[in-house]
């Protein structure tokens, strides 16, 4: 890890014509940040199943309430969401893309592609059938 | 903590090697747990003793606590001014410390010690 001072940071957005490429950016960061938070549920589960049964029983039940259905439910939308806009900005460290017709357009292709693999990891799969409340 | 020139170079570059690791060790991560027939204790304790996937979680882990980290640390620069920065990020650090030792324990036990 290494000091901050001296590296570019985000531009200031105020001086910019609102777009929804821009948006996308905003969101990128956000679920980012979102799955941070997630990464500790992550660790906790894991202890809990280390701890044995009883206390990963507790885990279950923490896990199987409404609100946490319902912040698991957005940690897999923010997982597909950060992983294809993750590939776009990948795309465009190598240099491809970066034309702004491109990056619309990809822009529309990655958010689709999000939509689309939430929507189906989370009607056709056990795990997601349980977070939107199905039998 | 190294500064320095190459310091934010090599943040950069260390940032997208994450990034791509994640692709598939967030996908397996991911597809794995939707297909677990049921997500009781034996059946979890199970899917992560088996030796590929327990080397697989701890990849996991590892990628995925330093890349929230990197991109912490990014989002912090961009938003926390003066001396508030330095202790935010410091904060950031222990908090990824503690879960990665957290998590590098909790695979130990499942993976040797049957439950702890």
């Amino acid at each position: 890890m290494s000091d901050s001072s001296e590296r570019p940071l985000s531009p200031h957005l105020s001086v910019y014509r609102m777009m929804y490429t821009m948006v996308l950016s905003g969101l990128h960061r956000m679920s980012g940040l979102y799955l941070s938070a997630c990464a500790f549920l992550f660790a906790g589960w894991m202890l809990a199943v280390a701890l044995g049964p009883a206390a990963y029983g507790g885990a279950v039940r923490f896990f199987s309430s409404l609100p946490m259905r319902i912040v698991l439910a957005l940690a897999l939308a923010a997982f597909w969401y950060h992983l294809f806009a993750g590939i776009r900005h990948l795309a465009w460290d190598a240099g491809y893309g970066f034309e702004k017709r491109d990056a619309r357009r990809s822009g529309r292709i990655m958010f689709a592609c999000a939509f689309l693999a939430f929507a189906v990891t989370l009607v056709l799969t056990p795990a997601g059938r349980f977070l939107a409340g199905m039998p | 903590m190294s500064t320095g020139p190459g310091s934010a170079s090599r943040h950069w570059r260390n940032q997208r090697l994450t990034a791509i690791s994640l692709i598939p060790l967030g996908l397996w991560f991911v597809v794995s747990l939707l297909r677990q027939p049921s997500l009781e204790h034996a059946v979890v304790a199970g899917w992560f003793a088996r030796p590929p996937q327990t080397l697989l979680a701890v990849l996991f882990g590892a990628a995925l606590l330093w890349h929230s980290l990197q991109g912490v640390q990014i989002v912090l620069e961009d938003y926390v001014r003066g001396r508030m920065l330095g202790t935010s990020l410091m904060i950031a650090r222990v908090l990824h410390l503690a879960a990665a030792v957290a998590l590098a324990w909790a695979l130990w036990c499942i993976a040797f010690g049957g439950s702890a």
